[in-house]
């Protein structure tokens, strides 16, 4: 006779057996049987966060951070709905990750029970894909699958909805060894006879560019696109998702393409003869207007391992799908078995041209003795932390800073929400970093009106010892809403302000952390050192910054990339 | 352009909410669905009409192919196919319109399942267009109620939709 056990203590097998190590989570009456199993079990650690918006994000920067699944838990209705904003975060950027949801009990779902929510129906637009497990024996399989869809093809949220009764009721315990479905196979490898084409338009190309984005880093494929850089000698831009997966000291890099990217990168994307597009998907952020985007004669190679990502928005000549890793391999593979090479001199007068561009120096601004330029922050922070920490940023202008001056040479070190845009994301990203990395030194680059909106996670810090730093760029307005009102509403600052702030170190005391205020530029760098000396501590940095300061290049929304706005232009 | 797609999918709760949603998200349109059990009771097939541009065809066919649920998806109007509706409709027949409808229904091969003093209810089938002409060949006025299937398809000869 083979033992039972209940649904709840399933879960908690279930998790123990995809070696996870962190849930964060909240309880509440439909999860309660589950909780009293995690109460009885060490294989993992649960962290209490203090909205289950917070959950969600921390498990989804716990997966952006390491190669690992984040894993989170919250309860039936309020507990779900609190969560989708978390949940679409992660699925914009196609986040591997697993939320598990309690749910009224079977017998009571569709009559209005407390708490019931149709959770399956909330989240199906934006998770990869979710389940209601409505008998006890499919839940270990379901729970598999979930790891299983959420980790292959082109990764994202799955979300699996356990009715109350389903954790009471018992069965035996089997964890399958793999899965197979039938309905769902992910490409593989890429075709080959297209793989070779591609490498025939790169080496004939005279003016190559390689354009790659969140696929790079999700895929860990950061040596292989590193390798095929050099040996193709070509330009390179990573997207805002993309940042790391190349080397951003390195010549070869020419900075963030697209809206408030760099002049070199847009202008490299809009000329070059051949694209190479690397895990990545012609945002509209990126390539603008697609009707100015379009050049007559320049070739486009995709790869991507989402057919639906290729020729969405961009009609692509060499589509090439499969995981980006195996690909980049095989053309590596390729250019190192054939004679031909590029063509030198063509390179070289790309290059030329390509200087030229640099040479604007898009990203100059003007320095102050009196007031903080955000900028100015971002670059002390890059030096005090030797380039070397995890940055997570929340969402506006200090966003785009951070991306801009913070040069990333690693992946997995700059976590941000880049396709939802979610302002409050930076605390709890912070979080589920530093608990994913304990030794790394964790910066949180933030707005005073983003860090507000999860501003109750200072007190989980408090509670587990999270000794992230935060970097307010305090302009005192909603910014980059305020820039928009400058540029393109006649200055009219319509709910942009934000009057009556707290006063923030006085916040972070109350939550039992450090706090400065720093007023001055003499006082950044000091300040800076202050707060990374101490490793245990999380310290809160309050940057009174120049109000007035906006994001350059700007590339106004429905315009081309090459009509970029400079700083130099105003 | 008019396209007919052909969709496998797993028999399970959901999976006709996934496809429906995705339509309506995505703005594309559905002209007319059709869905039951095949012989294999574990699957589904969906036929969906719908219109659009090449590319906008393509990116429907990608997003189904992506939804976990959906196990093979075909345009069956790229290649010969028959496509099949079928409809009920109810008219008025009374006095002389009683001799007309009944020469109409035989003319478009209707059947008329029930038979009042006053209405015949008549069955029709063949692809859509023949329905529609139907519809406008007998006088407004006299239709009281129709309902209609959707189409439904299969390709021609060795063309088979199966796993
Ligand atoms: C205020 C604001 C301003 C912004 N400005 C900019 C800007 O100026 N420049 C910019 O670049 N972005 C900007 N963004 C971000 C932008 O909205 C998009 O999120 C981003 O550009 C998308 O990046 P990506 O193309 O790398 O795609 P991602 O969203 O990272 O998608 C990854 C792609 O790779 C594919 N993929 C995933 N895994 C694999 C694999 N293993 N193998 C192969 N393919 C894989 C996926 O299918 C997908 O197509 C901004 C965002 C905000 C909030
Ligand atoms: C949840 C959410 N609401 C609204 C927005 C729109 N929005 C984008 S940036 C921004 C202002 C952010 O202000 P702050 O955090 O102070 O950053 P700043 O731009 O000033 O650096 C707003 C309101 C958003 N991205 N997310
Ligand atoms: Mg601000």
């Amino acid at each position: 006779m083979s033992q039972t056990i209940t649904g709840a203590e399933i879960v908690v097998r279930c998790l123990a057996e995809e070696k996870v190590d962190f849930v964060f989570g909240y309880p509440g009456g439909a999860v309660l049987n589950i909780y009293d199993e995690i109460f009885k079990q060490d294989k993992f650690k649960h962290v209490l966060v203090r909205h289950e918006q917070a959950a969600v994000h921390a498990a989804d920067a716990y997966s952006r951070s390491s190669q690992r699944i984040g894993v989170c838990l919250v309860t039936s209705g309020p507990g779900v709905t609190n969560a989708v904003t978390g949940i679409a975060t992660a699925y914009m950027d196609s986040i591997p990750m697993v939320i598990l949801s309690g749910q009224v009990p079977t017998a009571y779902i569709g009559q209005d029970a407390f708490q019931e929510c149709d959770t399956v129906g909330i989240t199906r637009p934006c998770v990869k894909h979710n389940f209601l497990v409505k008998d006890v024996r499919d839940l270990a399989s379901t729970i598999k699958k979930a790891f299983y869809i959420a980790s292959t093809g082109r990764p994202g949220p799955v979300l699996v909805d356990i009715p109350k009764d389903v954790t009471i009721n018992s069965c035996k315990f089997e964890y399958p060894e793999t899965i197979s479905m039938r309905s769902y196979n992910p490409a593989g490898k890429g075709h080959s006879g297209q793989i070779k084409k591609a490498v025939q338009l790169l080496l004939d190309a005279k003016r190559p560019m390689i354009y790659t984005g969140g696929g790079v880093v999700l895929n860990d494929a950061a040596p292989q696109l590193t390798k095929l850089v050099r040996l193709l000698g070509a330009p390179v831009t990573n997207t805002l998702m993309g940042l790391g997966g190349y080397p951003a000291t390195d010549p070869q890099y020419l900075g963030m393409p697209g809206m408030h990217g760099t002049f070199e990168a847009n202008q490299a994307m809009q000329d070059c003869d051949v694209l190479l597009a690397v895990g990545a998907r012609f945002d509209d952020r990126v390539i603008g207007n697609p009707g100015h985007f379009f050049r007559e004669g320049r070739k486009i190679i995709h790869i991507d391992i989402d057919p639906s990502s290729i020729s969405k928005r961009v009609k692509v000549d060499v589509p090439i799908v499969g995981y980006v890793r195996d690909v980049l391999d095989e053309m590596i593979a390729q250019v190192q078995a054939t004679d031909k090479r590029p063509d030198a001199a063509a390179l070289k007068a790309w290059w030329t041209r390509i200087k030229e561009w640099q040479s604007r120096n898009c990203l100059k601004y003007k320095a102050s003795d009196e007031l903080i330029k955000p900028q100015f922050v971002v670059e002390k922070l890059y030096e005090i932390t030797g380039g070397d920490a995890i940055v997570t940023s929340d969402v506006g202008q200090h966003q785009m800073w951070a991306a801009q001056y913070y040069k990333f040479d690693k992946p997995r070190r700059w976590i941000n929400s880049g396709g939802l845009g979610t302002m409050g994301v930076g605390l709890p990203y912070a979080m589920g970093v530093q608990l994913a990395n304990p030794d790394a030194t964790v910066a949180c680059i933030t707005g005073e009106a983003s860090i507000q909106m999860c501003i109750q996670e200072l007190s989980t810090c408090k509670q587990y010892h999270i000794p992230v730093k935060i970097i307010n760029l305090n302009n005192r307005y909603l910014g980059m809403v305020r820039q928009w009102q400058e540029f393109f509403y006649g200055n009219r600052h319509a709910e942009s302000y934000m009057n009556a702030l707290p006063d923030f170190v006085k916040l972070a005391e109350a939550y039992g952390h450090h706090g400065i205020k720093v007023e001055k530029p003499g006082d950044v760098e000091g300040a800076l050192r202050e707060a990374f000396k101490h490793k245990e501590k999380l310290y809160f940095l309050d940057f009174i910054t120049d109000q007035t300061e906006n994001v350059f290049p700007m590339v106004p929304g429905g315009k081309g990339l090459t009509e970029m706005i400079l700083a130099e232009d105003l | 352009m008019r396209h007919i797609l052909s969709i496998l999918l797993e028999n399970e709760p959901g999976a006709l909410s996934r496809v429906v949603g995705l339509f309506s998200a995505r703005g594309y349109n559905i002209d007319s669905l059709s869905v039951a059990t095949t012989e294999d009771t574990t699957m589904s097939r969906m036929t969906i009409v719908t219109h659009g541009s090449d590319d906008i065809i393509e990116q429907i066919t990608k997003q189904l192919n992506k939804l976990i649920e959906v196990v093979k998806v075909v345009d069956i109007t790229e290649g010969n196919h028959i496509e099949r509706e079928l409809m009920l409709v109810k008219v008025r027949a009374s006095g002389k319109d009683r001799d007309e409808m009944k020469r109409m229904a035989d003319i478009f091969r209707g059947r008329i399942l029930d038979v009042t003093d006053k209405s015949y209810t008549i069955e029709l089938t063949g692809n859509s267009d023949k329905l529609d002409a139907f519809i406008a060949a007998i006088e407004p006025g006299t239709i009281l109620e129709t309902v209609r299937t959707g189409a439904s398809g299969i390709g021609r000869g060795e063309r088979i939709l199966k796993i």
